[in-house]
């Protein structure tokens, strides 16, 4: 056991801090997504110049071009979040796409997509889910009907966030009717701006002050390349599955630092005159979560070590996103209730505490239980690769 | 950066439970739920000579020196087999008592290491004091009575905090008696000390210190004791679903068994995390420990309740006989929840030494 990062890593902690107080007031004062291009790109571009954005990809496609390095990762997230500045663009261009290209796509295709996308010049939305496949996925049926050198694809996908603001879409759409359903579906990259492409915006349980870009994405005659088909045609599931691998290790959430924010309210809201922390009851559930936070914090420590160690961390690592996702949730569930009757207030009601940030924190979290792998499903896994456990016996087509 | 364990503590632990499984099988711990005190010497002996009593115990006084991390590891395979000893008491919370007492300890020190002497401790009193329990020193004599001493009753010594502190005790002193209390668990011997007018063999001054360290490392050691219990619960959970068939196929290939056993794994898996820092902290982080010790403790209390319920529940009738012996595993878990503290005390300790109780 040792928990120090060694002098090197030191050195880098303070570089990081040092870029972070000199660049303070060069940051965009909205979300990424939401501020002009140029601005985005102004910024990103300055971060993959000094490696703490793209820093593992390579130079030739616009990235910084280190190597892979656990320890550096895990100082700049801590910096920045304490700084609270996002490290980069936390979208599904980046974190999905690139990485699937860099491993699947043609010369041609990595060239052209992944540099403006990491400089945020185009943004991405993923077309997986549809109506009638969520956790099943691979039942999918948006079509692609070859046609001359294009497809002609039909069909409807939903949960697509960000498709309303995105230039770019990949997506999975079955190209061989005929092939058995996981050897039927081919990964295909489409501009959005493609004629027959309808977005419509899916509200969501969150309202106005929550997530508010999500939409169902209506395909009708959308003509599309064959060019754009990412690793060989009738293999799309293959290579999506490595994106999904991605996207799992991207979800992950910060309780340590919500923790200290409950602290801070439950210090601060009285009833009766007295702190919500004075009562016995709720620090009781408090210190329930502190627990779960401190053992979610260590366990992290743990899979990290294991990373570095070249070790699998087996089951252990499994069980990140239902226990972290699920604590975000019990997280926000104690500070309504901390706030008694005023903790349901939102939309910028009067008395409404921190602009709704943990009504909106809820539904958020309530969302990440079920998005990537529905909590369900991750029992699923956890049980059968982790475990060992047979699988459902597969039920007969009929 | 590295927060795992090292060669060295894979070793220990393969080489403990391989013992383990060699000389305690549960055959062996359902003969011994029948004796007036489990804690089998034989069985402590043979510890000994792996070097499990003397684990905490300095090099010097014949002890491995190691950390409270590799005692841990240690308590983590005793409750995996359920196995009766004097471990919690004799190998961690006595030495960690007597560890700072240089010269005046060494005996003991070297008894405990060689397996020769076996130490009750009579804890309870400082955090929860019922019936009226509590012992005094007036003059040179202890009078009074302890209530859920940790492996007293058939102890050579027992080690009693007094205020500051602490009288060290010879179990054949005229006066002293001990009576067991039987608790639900077979597997670990809880006792009531009664003191009328005892001579002590020493009294240890300015203990204040080393009673809270103790009690720390009895806590941390105590929560890898009952995590290595649910450790094994899920074992066999895990291997009676693939095997048992219903149906026309195995249970665990049904959603609803399957994620009961997911949810046991993604309680345990992150409470082996924390338990792995808060003996860390006990070696490496003084300041954290206190806490540490609360937390876990309680965490493992916790989810300790749930994986023994829902362990059982997925063998379905057959857990819930004698027979099957799952109820040793259950049992040990549940006694464990209120040996140093209940979870609901733990917490409030916790919060208060973060300045939350106003």
């Amino acid at each position: 056991m040792n928990l120090e990062y060694g002098l090197q890593y030191e050195a880098f902690r303070a570089e990081v801090r040092a870029f972070l107080d000199r660049h303070k007031s060069d940051k965009p004062a909205l979300s990424l997504i939401e501020v002009t291009p140029a601005e985005r790109a102004r910024w990103l571009s300055l971060l993959i110049e000094h490696g703490y954005f793209a820093r593992t990809i390579p130079r030739e496609y616009g990235g910084y071009g280190a190597e892979p390095d656990l320890l550096a990762t895990v100082i700049m997230d801590e910096e920045f979040n304490r700084a609270g500045v996002s490290r980069g663009l936390n979208a599904q261009g980046p974190s999905m796409l690139v990485p699937t290209l860099l491993e699947h796509g043609t010369e041609e295709q990595k060239r052209r997509w992944i540099a403006p996308t990491l400089r945020g010049e185009v943004i991405w939305c993923q077309g997986y889910s549809e109506p009638g496949s969520g956790s099943d996925l691979a039942s999918l049926t948006t079509s692609a009907h070859e046609d001359g050198s294009d497809f002609v694809i039909n069909g409807s996908k939903i949960w697509t966030s960000t498709a309303d603001k995105a230039q770019m879409m990949f997506a999975l759409v079955r190209t061989e009717a005929a092939a058995p359903r996981h050897a039927g579906i081919s990964y295909i990259l489409l501009a959005m701006d493609t004629p027959g492409i309808e977005v419509r915006p899916l509200e969501t349980m969150s309202g106005a002050i929550g997530e508010n870009s999500f939409n169902q994405v209506f395909f009708r005659d959308v003509r599309v390349p064959q060019a754009n088909v990412v690793g060989r045609r009738g293999e799309g599931w293959k290579i999506a599955n490595t994106t999904l691998a991605h996207e799992r290790a991207s979800l992950n959430a910060n309780a340590e630092g919500l923790l200290l924010r409950l602290i801070r309210l439950m210090r601060k809201e009285t009833a009766n005159g007295a702190p919500a922390i004075a009562s016995p009851v709720y620090r009781d559930r408090l210190m329930r979560l502190q627990a779960r936070a401190h053992a979610m914090k260590h366990h992290s420590m743990r899979l990290l070590t294991c990373g570095l160690r070249g070790e699998s961390p087996g089951v252990a690592g499994l069980v990140v996103k239902l226990s972290n996702c699920q604590l975000s949730f019990d997280i926000a569930a104690l500070a309504i209730d901390a706030m008694g009757e005023l903790g349901s207030l939102y939309d910028h009601a009067k008395y409404e505490r921190e602009k709704g940030f943990w009504q909106a924190h809820s539904f958020f979290a309530l969302g990440l239980i079920i998005g990537g792998g529905t909590a369900q499903i991750q029992r699923n896994i956890i049980a059968e690769r982790g475990l060992g456990l047979p699988r459902e016996p597969k039920v007969a087509q009929a | 950066m590295d927060f795992g364990l090292s060669e060295d503590q894979r070793l220990l632990e393969q080489s403990v439970r391989g013992w383990l499984r060699d000389n305690v099988p549960i055959a062996r711990v359902r003969e011994l739920r029948a004796a007036a005190c489990p804690n089998d010497r034989a069985i402590w002996r043979g510890l000994a000579e792996l070097g499990a009593a003397g684990i905490v115990v300095p090099e010097t006084c014949g002890g491995s020196g190691l950390a409270l991390l590799d005692a841990a590891l240690v308590a983590q395979s005793l409750g995996h087999a359920v196995a009766p000893c004097a471990f919690l008491s004799t190998a961690v919370i006595a030495p960690v008592a007597l560890g700072s007492f240089g010269a005046d300890a060494k005996p003991w020190l070297e008894g405990i290491a060689a397996g020769e002497l076996v130490f009750g401790v009579a804890f309870t009193e400082t955090f929860s004091v019922r019936e009226g329990a509590g012992v005094v020193l007036a003059g040179d004599r202890v009078r009074g009575k302890a209530m859920m001493a940790i492996d007293a009753h058939g102890a050579d010594r027992i080690l009693i905090p007094i205020g500051d502190r602490i009288a060290v005790m010879r179990s054949d002193a005229p006066g002293l008696s001990t009576a067991r209390l039987t608790t639900i668990d077979a597997t670990r011997c809880t006792a009531e000390v009664v003191l009328d007018g005892v001579s002590p063999d020493a009294v240890l001054d300015g203990a204040g210190g080393a009673i809270a360290r103790a009690l720390d490392a009895g806590r941390i050691a105590l929560a890898a004791d009952a995590l290595g219990a649910c450790e094994a619960m899920i074992e066999q959970a895990v291997a009676y679903a693939q095997q048992r068939r219903q149906f026309g196929r195995a249970i665990g290939s049904f959603q609803a068994v399957k994620h009961m056993c997911a949810e046991m794994i993604a309680a345990l898996e992150p409470a082996r995390s924390l338990l792995w820092y808060a003996a860390h902290s006990f070696d490496a982080l003084p300041d954290e420990v206190p806490q540490m010790a609360c937390h876990v403790l309680a965490h493992v209390s916790e989810i300790g309740r749930e994986i023994a319920s829902t362990a059982t529940q997925v063998h379905g009738g057959i857990g819930w006989t004698d027979e099957q012996n799952l109820h040793f595993w259950f049992k040990r878990i549940a006694v464990a929840r209120h040996l140093l503290g209940g979870p609901e005390l733990l917490r409030e300790r916790a919060a208060e030494l973060q300045g939350f109780v106003l």
